[in-house]
């Protein structure tokens, strides 16, 4: 009685407030229960949160441009797409430094592949003009420099007049020429003051003076380029490949420049970079809204069918007495016991054309011997495959909630009158539909993302997005449109998840209990 | 056995077997006639075919054998859905996913029966039992209390003649179990329904029947109105169960004129009513209830049965006391005593004498 009126805050028997001591002890909890999840959560960080946002860090990530052709890019900067006109002389400079110092660092039949994903033959274009970029005519720069300072002709100049502040700043082009050429050196265990010099460091100087640097060092004030003849670069590049003087090439690489693109998620959803934007691929092209299209589909009948089978035997489980239930829970587990790609391999045999079902249907006269069904590598094979492999998570959840249904419900529905049809379908299937929805969303998202069955008995038309996925990350090694599937694909399933929130209410998802 | 039915049987169970196990009957030989409007309680301890018996009422078993007739038509063959008999089940079977409403328009609604007559009668049976302001709440948003009431409107609402409760409030706390046994037993007056309904507290048999049929083993024990059964119980079964009895072991020696002759196992010699008992040699248990027993020489009538006992336990219990004796060499033997005035406080180790009047005292079955 006393307490009511006491009007200062509680306080524990030390004498702290009981607030604060309440908190402690809390936290300790916290932190103890944290200890206990942390290898778990560490186990699950390092080796799969970690990859996957990396992975679809890449399908926006577009580096490998602006690292390997960092002068093209800069100089392609202010050309304008679409004046129909291949890029000044300047960017076909830049490009043959950027390409001369790709080439040795292996790096410009990478940058091919990048770029052959967004228009094709831009592959074969930087493999053959890194093979010719070496024998172009710029030796008549280095031959005519060194004539005029024979010095310039020793590696140990070089790299000592690239230390001076005074020459890096008035030549920038040849400085930044070299400090690339010098890195790329070094990493090969190189030392950039013995190694022979290439022309490109010649051309970059020329180009320097060129365009009006007046260094004040002794060894390059007295250089005069102005008798020297310019190299026809965009000839060269021609002559190697006359693909250089289309401008769609060029704009290729400009629409691609930057750090980050959105071009492998256009591409996934069959789009690509326009003049004005975003705009549809032809019609030839198209192909993933397609496989996604077919892929939900596809799971949304491999859902249905798996609650069709799946209803039944659950409910039979959940009604047998316990010993009987015991034994058909056996042979639901069964197949989790044998190897997935069994299971698969196993369809394949009944499914195909001299198949066990086909053979059957053949004995028994249903089906002529000339026309025995296709019923594998197709969407049907996938289908059956996929809903006998996928049949136990959905048998599973609705065994657990339909355990939990006592009988008394469908007997006192009974009782009221209902016939053994309403009864069920008013009283007993309603209550089941958590555990419809929980076995729904495992299987739903468990087929969109199946791999290994569409493979082997998908065909050509029974193959989901994940196939397609595989291809990239293995095949084609395009991992930025993997990437941008596999996030496509993730948000798809989250949506659905949210949709399905939204609609039917999570806490209405039951696995048990 | 072409026997027509009773003329005014309104449920009739005749020679009723069940087993479930083709070993055991868990029902043998039941027969029961109940007339309309008959309260009828099913009492007697787990496991004695209570629910059973229900069951196959209902139509959720089968009997093995034998005839269960409703109303003169047999309805062995008749499925549960169409016996129209309202069923309030021990832990209510109120459908979780369907508001209070839903819950009792769903009978009617499986008669086809138009909206609005369904609006009118759900109403009138929620108002029945007082949970007119509830319709629109699940069963999971009530107390058991107020579960137990919607799922007695349900049973009710299709307006059947036949209730059957299974244990109904059995989950409640003693309170609210009073407060619905008066409910349930108001309600089923006014609205002149036959009810068997299966309990096995005998304080709410007692007070709510019309009449109890005792079970035990499968069989029915003593089928009789409350105060039939509580005074004169036909087995030792019956007055061990119904009530706080005491009992003590003997042996007849004679019997005439409707009264026994019994020698208490420690010689004292007693004077009996003879209820099962047939012939002397037969070994029998006296039964006498609590109450029955004085030791305050001033209340003992004329011809009262007088013997000595000896004091274990007093136990103040307000309104009464409760007195645990030696008797006859039985340590568990109570009386119990209404707390007057005059009436003696005794201790433990006081030797007294009590006394009853004959007739109090029957002499049933040993077993
Ligand atoms: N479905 C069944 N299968 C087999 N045996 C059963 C079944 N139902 C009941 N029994 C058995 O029948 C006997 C009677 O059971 P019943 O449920 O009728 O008892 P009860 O009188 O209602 O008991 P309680 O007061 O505990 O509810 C018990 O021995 C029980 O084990
Ligand atoms: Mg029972």
């Amino acid at each position: 009685m006393s307490d009511t009126t006491n009007s200062g805050p509680m306080l524990a028997a030390d004498g702290t407030p009981l607030k604060r001591s309440l908190a402690r002890a809390l936290r300790r909890q916290k932190i103890r229960a944290l200890a206990l999840i942390a290898p778990l959560l560490i186990f699950v960080l390092v080796t799969f949160i970690a990859p996957i946002a990396d992975m679809l860090f890449r399908s926006v990530e577009n580096q490998i441009v602006s690292e390997t052709l960092p002068e093209t890019v800069e100089a392609l900067a202010d050309w304008d797409s679409d004046s129909g006109e291949i890029p000044p002389d300047k960017v076909f400079e830049a490009l043959y430094i950027d390409l001369v110092i790709a080439e040795a660092e292996k790096k410009h039949t990478r940058l091919g592949t990048r770029l052959n994903y967004e228009k094709t033959g831009v592959s074969s274009l930087f493999r053959k003009s890194g093979r010719r970029v070496g024998r172009f005519d710029t030796d008549e720069y280095t031959d005519a420099l060194t004539e005029q300072n024979p010095d310039l002709g020793a590696p140990a100049t070089w790299a000592a007049m690239m230390e001076d502040s005074s020459v890096r700043s008035s030549l920038p082009l040849t400085t930044r020429t070299w400090d690339r050429w010098a890195a790329y050196l070094i990493s090969d265990g190189e030392n950039p003051a013995e190694e022979k010099l290439e022309d490109v460091l010649f051309a970059a100087l020329y180009f320097d003076l060129r365009d009006g640097a007046s260094p004040s060092d002794p060894r390059l004030s007295s250089l005069d380029v102005s008798n020297i003849e310019p190299v026809d670069l965009p000839a060269s590049f021609a002559d190697a490949d006359k693909d250089w003087l289309d401008p769609s090439v060029w704009k290729t690489i400009q629409v691609y420049s930057p750090n980050y693109t959105s071009g492998y998620f256009l591409n996934a959803v069959d789009m690509q970079k326009g003049p004005d934007g975003a705009e549809a691929r032809p019609e030839n092209q198209q192909i993933y809204i397609m496989l996604f299209q077919r892929t939900l589909f596809m799971s949304l009948v491999i859902t249905v069918s798996c609650i069709a089978l799946g209803y039944p035997v659950a409910w039979l489980l959940a009604n047998l007495p316990a010993r009987t239930a015991n034994m058909l829970m056996i042979l639901v587990l069964l197949p989790f016991w044998t190897s997935l790609l069994v299971r698969t391999s196993a369809w394949k045999v009944m499914l195909q054309q001299q198949g066990v079902i086909n053979d059957t249907l053949v004995w028994l006269g249903l089906v002529a011997d000339d026309s025995r069904l296709v019923m594998i590598n197709n969407q049907f094979g996938t289908i059956v495959a996929m809903t006998h492999i996928l049949l136990p998570f959905m048998i599973l959840p609705l065994y657990s909630v339909m355990q939990t249904i006592p009988e008394t419900y469908l007997r006192a529905a009974k009782s009221l009158g209902a016939t053994n049809w309403t009864a069920f379908w008013r009283v007993y299937f309603p209550q089941s539909v958590p555990g419809i929805g929980a076995g729904s969303i495992l299987v739903f998202i468990l087929s969109i993302g199946y791999y290994i069955t569409p493979e082997i008995v998908g065909g050509t038309t029974g193959t989901f997005i994940s196939n397609r996925i595989a291809y990239h990350i293995s095949s084609s090694l395009n991992w930025g449109l993997a990437a941008a599937l596999g996030s496509i694909l993730l948000a798809v399933v989250l949506l659905l998840y949210w949709c399905y929130d939204r609609i039917v209410g999570i806490d209405n998802v039951k696995l048990g209990g | 056995m072409a026997k027509t039915s009773n003329s005014d049987a309104f449920v009739e169970f005749e020679r009723v077997q069940k087993s479930y196990d083709g070993e055991n009957l868990v029902v043998k030989d039941l027969n029961l006639i109940m007339p309309k409007g008959e309260f009828l309680t099913m009492l007697g301890p787990s496991g004695s075919g209570k629910t059973t018996c229900l069951m196959m009422l209902a139509g959720f078993e089968t009997a093995t054998h034998g005839d269960i007739r409703l109303d003169g038509t047999s309805i062995n063959n008749i499925p549960p859905h169409k016996r129209g008999i309202g069923m309030v089940f021990q832990n209510y079977a109120l459908f979780p996913h369907m508001t209070v409403a839903e819950n009792l328009a769903f009978p009617l609604e499986v008669r086809k029966m138009g909206k609005s007559e369904r609006e009118a009668k759900v109403k009138r049976a929620l108002d029945m039992v007082q949970m007119g302001a509830f319709g629109g709440r699940r069963p999971a948003q009530l107390s058991g209390g107020q579960q137990q009431r919607i799922a007695l409107a349900r049973a009710l609402v299709f307006e059947a003649e036949l209730v059957l409760m299974d244990e109904p409030l059995g989950a409640l706390d003693k309170q609210l179990r009073e407060h619905m046994q008066f409910e349930i037993k108001r309600i089923a007056d006014n609205l002149g329904i036959t009810v068997v309904y299966v309990t096995h507290d005998q304080t709410e048999a007692l007070t709510m029947s019309d009449r109890v049929a005792v079970f035990d083993d499968g069989r029915i024990q003593q089928l009789a109105p409350p105060d039939q059964l509580y005074e004169e119980p036909e087995n030792s079964f019956v007055a061990q169960f119904i009530g706080e009895n005491n009992t003590l072991e003997g042996v007849i020696k004679g019997i005439n004129n409707g009264v026994a002759v019994v020698e208490l196992d420690d010689g004292e010699l007693i004077d009996c009513k003879p209820i099962n008992v047939s012939k002397a040699g037969e070994r029998t248990r006296v039964s006498i209830r609590p109450e029955r027993v004085e030791y305050n020489k001033s209340r003992l009538q004329e011809g009262a049965h007088t013997l000595k006992a000896e004091v274990l336990e007093f136990i103040y219990m307000g309104d009464i006391f409760r007195t645990r004796l030696r008797v006859a060499g039985n340590d568990e033997f109570i009386i119990k005593t209404r707390n007057a005035p005059d009436q003696e406080r005794l201790q433990p180790g006081q030797q007294i004498e009590i006394g009853w009047m004959p007739e109090d005292c029957r002499a049933l079955d040993a077993t």
